[in-house]
């Protein structure tokens, strides 16, 4: 069985790039433009909206969830948009990350430096992973729709570890 | 001349809207479920057949990203279609998107990005043929796959190998971020808008169902085969089910060029149609 993990963590983890996990608890989603506007209050002196320490952001919008579901479906999207703004974010603690598809060098050296982790899940089963979602309340931006930012709590999201900075000689190395 | 009530046209565009995001196609789930693979692309491809089994027992969406609706609309010369026919296809998609719960993901201008609330306008092109029915073909487009398009203007002596290479070079780079095993289509002459439109139609193709031409039909079957040889696998994550099918349009072009255009599907390449 993969290692199941949860979120907010609780203590560190570890785990290897390329190993497969489940992922359970609290999670945040936030795409392209609660992005945009994350940086735009943290650089204007304002508090984020959730808790960014030992917390995953999810990139994903919703499908409208149908009577008497939770929510619609609710795969990744493509996390490369989201290289823009997350280095900033990441220095500011958002540093779990869940998505799809490749990810900046600038990402992938923010994410070791800081100790995090960018999971990667299949893209395109939003109706699989609608089912691992318990709860969903919108937290934040509440007028950007699907783009809001939603808070989750889900159970054994199947994922796979992308960029870790644990057990990578390279990243143990310079944090030497 | 053969009269179609434009409300026709609604119902049967909403009813194609419900149907392309949450049911797969059989064809492309024949393919998952002959896959024998391992690993992590194994696990990929078993989670998709799951998916897809969640999605028509609960009449969810397979993805959540229900697409921008692209329209092919054959209209037979002997039909008169009373009331207005685009307006008929927009409405048929406001009303197919929010009958079935489907994601509105339409702004209404690029920059300024103000989402319309109803995932029109749809993106219709229309084809006069002869006859006296109309084919409606609605294929809904998610962006995780269409942002990884590509056009180039190659010059006649690229030839045959250029346009090889460039196809190769978009699903490379393209990577994870299309939901691979994908779906390329891909548009070879006429002019820029021409080979890209081709490029597009070519997805709504049969899967696997070859070009007519075997010159080109051959091309299509070392393209796969190359394309599988990319070790980005289903998923993404490596493996040898890159792409599921290639489909190639041609049209004849100017003696200057060489066109090529690539649009690529995701694992789910969603197209429904229906002849009226």
């Amino acid at each position: 069985m993969p290692k199941e993990i949860v979120f907010p963590l609780q203590e560190h983890i570890h785990v290897e790039a390329g190993e497969m996990v489940l992922l359970t608890g609290v999670i945040y989603t936030a795409r392209d433009a609660a992005h945009k506007k994350l940086v735009e209050m943290l650089k204007s002196g304002e508090q984020p909206p959730f808790p960014f320490e030992n917390e995953l952001v999810y990139y994903a919008g919703p499908s409208p969830a149908p009577p008497k579901k939770i929510i619609g479906s609710v795969g990744p999207t493509t996390s490369g948009r989201m290289d823009a703004y997350s280095p900033f974010l990441i220095e500011h603690g958002l540093k779990f990350m869940l998505g799809k598809g490749g990810r900046s060098n600038d990402v992938e050296k923010a994410t070791k430096k800081h100790g995090g982790v960018y999971f990667c899940t299949v893209g395109g089963a939003g109706a699989l992973i609608s089912n691992c979602v318990k709860s969903c309340e919108i937290v934040a931006f509440p007028e950007l729709g699907t783009e809001a930012v939603r808070k989750l709590v889900v159970e054994k999201i199947p994922a796979i570890a992308v960029i870790t900075s644990a057990c990578r000689e390279d990243s143990e190395k310079a944090e030497n | 001349m053969r009269e179609i009530k434009s409300e026709i046209i609604v119902s049967a565009v909403a009813e194609l809207c419900a149907s392309a995001n949450i049911y797969i196609d059989e064809k492309i789930l024949n393919k998952f479920e002959s896959f024998s693979g391992e690993g992590n692309e194994k696990f990929v491809i078993d989670t998709l057949i799951q998916n897809a089994e969640i999605a028509a027992k609960e009449k969810l969406p397979l993805c959540q990203d229900t697409g921008m609706a692209v329209i092919f609309a054959e209209i037979g010369q002997d039909v008169y279609v009373s009331g207005a026919l685009t307006e008929a296809i927009n409405e048929g998609v406001r009303i197919g998107y929010e009958t079935s719960f489907l994601r509105k993901s339409v702004v209404a201008d690029p920059v300024r990005r103000i989402n319309t609330g109803t995932n029109t306008p749809a993106v219709i092109h229309y084809d006069i043929v002869e006859g006296d029915s109309v084919k409606i073909t609605v294929a809904p487009k998610g962006f995780g796959s269409e942002n990884m398009s590509t056009l180039k203007m190659l010059t006649p002596s690229a030839g045959l190998q250029g346009v090889r290479e460039f196809v190769v070079e978009t699903v490379r780079s393209a990577g994870q971020n299309p939901c691979p095993p994908i779906v390329a289509g891909v548009g070879v002459g006429g002019t820029a808008e021409k080979s890209m439109l081709m490029a597009k139609k070519a997805l709504t193709r049969e899967l696997g169902k070859h070009n007519p031409d075997k010159f080109w039909a051959d091309v299509e079957d070392e393209l796969l085969h190359a394309l599988n040889e990319l070790n980005i696998g289903a998923g993404g994550f490596g493996g040898k089910l890159t792409a599921l099918a290639v489909h190639i349009n041609v049209f004849a072009t100017h003696i200057a060029g060489l066109p090529v255009a690539v649009n690529i599907g995701c694992h789910s390449t969603r197209h429904k149609t229906v002849v009226i």
